[in-house]
């Protein structure tokens, strides 16, 4: 008895403990658990379901008899092929995101560096300028969307007149291109910087998270940087763009890539928009545009990261 | 040098024992003056200030102003609407809206129901989001990027692509098949006929207590109905608000990605040592973080909580896409677009009015959140200020 528990005993011991790396594998993967869970459990099924769903037909019988007839990619050529506004709709939406994406970046970030500095009323603009983040979502989105009083208020015209014009926007468009034009920079520039400055409201609104994410950024930055670049003599615009630009283009990165999602997946997203649209009518076409939609938004992510973090600097930290 | 500075030496006019009043020469008033605003660097400081609160100014008016023209127009009577007169300020003044509002469409049960479901989701998404993301930022595992790629790609899914498998998912909800177990069946499939899954069908639903096994949709072209047949085997949970609560409980809810990856951020810049000090003296990883490291992010836990308390108080799509609306779980979301009874007009006014008591509705959706804001708001910019996200 003795001998034996004697003989055993180390090999127990040697069972138990685990390398302290290999039981904080443990302990990761117990913390992650709840996605996971949710992940296999509940995601997967759901995205299979849909895919299947977009890969196939559903034939209808007599008494309700039906049967989910695979019919390949018959739903994707129909969506790309016979549908005759998706493919525009799909062009068109990624267009003005290419517009919006920069603009919202470069303007989140404009704004971050002013908050960022002394002045009058910080406090109050920083309200002011995050309200958006926590109002403006969901709900309220459809609202403004359907708001034909705001505009109607903000309009020097009266009431629908039968005129076709009801609503003037912020910026005479009128007034810009006849800038632009004695500029002689071209239409198409032209159009573009009105599309934007009409779109300030929505760029406005869409860009509170990015805001807070690059003022979090600016803060990081040690003050002993710029500390010692102005007593080498450097003006604040050689600073902005040896200094901040560098430190914060990590936060450029994630702050691109969640614009992007962000942008694609809105429910105003016209893309979005038409899906639901034809997904009253045609389910399995609508989720076959639905995945060509993703792919397309995949991919450009995976494009842009990769591109971008070629040029992301990283401040190596003594660790 | 001695008597130099005797010379030199202010006159002393008074003194007692802590202050004391010395006279000297001093360049006058004109000059300091002069100097100081009539210099270069003064006019550009002035310049630059004027510039910063006009942009400030203006963009604040951007922000602002639908809320402003929502406000005014909801203490409008319903004259001012035809009134071309009548822009921005109200002539007659009258809180009809509001009234009809809280009476007639129940706004106070409809805003009882939404505390309790935007709460307890919040916090359940504020620590499962800190869990996970504790786990992504602390410990080095096998696959651990693998699965923060999969986190990202949760929140690149558009969940609308997802809608109607998410629909059914929780109609006939039967986790890893234990209520099919219990009831001793074998493997079935559920059969559905998407055919009609249209808008409709959230309402539709409702108005079933319980499922029968098939019910008429419609009629075909050839005149036979058009049946929809149920196998039922899980339970529908999709009357409750348990569809959301468990998204929140797996972090896959609205946002979660964003949330996991603020924390993972900011528990990265977490120093080692706490951590490894809190192990040295033997307490388990579990403890360690709800003992040392949930207290130390109080600030970063109370933004995550804020999004998504508001996030979900203003959500529209999981409330009206996934759960069934029912008399007693009538959301907030719910009302906007109804119009109280008491207040149909039937003349031209019509349908700036209608706009306008939507807008009212979303007012008074948005008021607790505003009244959270005013509270919060600290915590929203210096937690994430302070948080290290960007490290």
């Amino acid at each position: 008895m003795t001998n034996d528990v004697q003989l055993n005993a180390p090999k127990r011991r040697r069972r138990k403990i685990a390398s302290l790396d290999r039981r904080k594998a443990r302990a990761g993967w117990f913390f992650v658990l709840p996605f996971l869970i949710g992940f296999a459990f509940i995601y997967l099924p759901m995205v299979w379901q849909s895919l299947q769903i977009s890969f196939s037909q559903i034939v209808f019988g007599k008494e309700g008899a039906y049967s989910i007839v695979w019919v390949g990619i018959q739903n994707y050529k129909n969506a790309i092929q016979v549908d005759p506004e998706f493919t525009q709709i799909l062009l068109k939406g990624l267009g003005s995101l290419a517009i919006d994406i920069p603009a919202i970046l470069i303007f989140s970030l404009f704004m971050a560096i002013m908050l960022n500095t002394k002045m009058i009323g910080r406090a109050v603009f920083r309200s002011i300028f995050f309200i958006p983040v926590v109002l403006s979502t969901g709900i309220m989105e459809s609202i403004a969307a359907m708001d034909v009083l705001t505009d109607y208020m903000e309009s020097g015209e009266g009431i629908d007149d039968g005129s076709g014009k009801t609503q003037e926007t912020l910026v005479s468009a009128d007034d810009l291109a006849l800038l632009f034009s004695n500029m002689k920079v071209g239409n198409e520039l032209v159009k573009t910087i009105t599309d934007i400055v009409n779109n300030i409201f929505d760029i406005v609104n869409r860009s509170g998270v990015q805001m807070l994410i690059f003022l979090a950024a600016l803060q990081s930055i040690s003050p002993a940087i710029y500390e010692s670049c102005k007593i080498d003599g450097a003006t604040a615009w050689e600073t902005f763009w040896k200094i901040t630009l560098p430190m914060i283009s990590p936060m450029i990165l994630v702050n691109g890539i969640y614009t992007i999602i962000d942008s694609f997946t809105t429910e105003s997203n016209p893309v979005m928009v038409y899906v639901q649209q034809v997904y009253s009518e045609y389910q399995e076409m609508s989720t076959a545009m639905a995945w060509i939609y993703f792919v397309i938004v995949g991919l450009i992510v995976a494009l842009i990261a990769a591109v971008m973090s070629g040029f992301v600097f990283y401040q190596r930290k003594n660790d | 040098m001695n008597a130099q500075n005797t010379e030199n030496k202010p006159r002393v006019k008074r003194e007692t024992k802590n202050k004391i009043r010395v006279e000297f020469d001093r360049t006058p008033l004109k000059e300091r003056l002069k100097a100081k605003f009539l210099s270069f660097y003064f006019l550009q400081k002035v310049a630059i200030t004027i510039f910063q609160l006009v942009l400030m100014i203006g963009i604040s008016y951007i922000v602002i102003f639908p809320f402003i023209s929502k406000i005014t127009s909801s203490i409008m009577a319903p004259q001012d609407f035809i009134d071309v007169t009548v822009r921005l300020i109200p002539k007659n003044i009258s809180f009809d809206i509001y009234a009809a509002i809280v009476k007639e469409l129940g706004y106070l049960q409809a805003l009882g129901n939404t505390f309790i479901l935007s709460f307890s989701a919040a916090v359940i998404q504020m620590l499962i989001c800190s869990l996970i993301g504790y786990g992504f930022a602390k410990f080095k595992f096998r696959g651990r990027n693998l699965i923060f790629v999969l986190v990202m790609i949760t929140m690149i899914i558009p969940h609308q692509t997802l809608q109607h498998s998410m629909y059914l998912e929780f109609r006939n909800f039967d986790f890893l098949g234990i209520v099919r177990l219990l009831k001793g069946g074998g493997i079935q499939i559920f059969d559905w006929n998407i055919k009609d899954l249209g808008e409709g069908v959230a309402e539709f639903f409702g108005k079933l207590d319980v499922l029968p096994k098939q019910i008429v949709i419609g009629v075909d072209e050839y005149g036979d109905d058009i049946v929809m047949q149920f196998k039922q085997t899980g339970v529908n949970i999709a009357k409750t608000y348990m569809p959301l609560i468990l998204l929140s409980a797996t972090g896959l809810a609205f946002k979660n990605g964003l949330y996991i990856f603020l924390l993972r951020q900011f528990f990265r810049g977490i120093p080692d040592e706490l951590e490894e000090s809190a192990y040295m003296d033997g307490c388990g990883t579990f403890r360690t973080f709800v003992q040392i490291i949930l207290p130390l992010s109080v600030p970063m836990m109370v933004t995550v909580f804020l999004f998504a308390f508001c996030w979900q108080w203003t959500d529209d799509f999981y409330v009206g896409k996934i759960i069934e609306t029912t008399a007693s779980n009538t959301l907030l979301v719910d009302l906007v677009g109804k119009v109280p009874p008491s207040l149909k007009l039937g003349y031209a006014g019509q349908t700036l009015y209608e706009t306008a008591i939507r807008n009212t509705c979303g007012l008074m959706i948005i008021a607790p959140l505003v009244i959270l804001y005013a509270f919060c708001q600290n915590f929203l910019v210096q937690g994430i200020e302070h948080s290290g996200i960007a490290n």
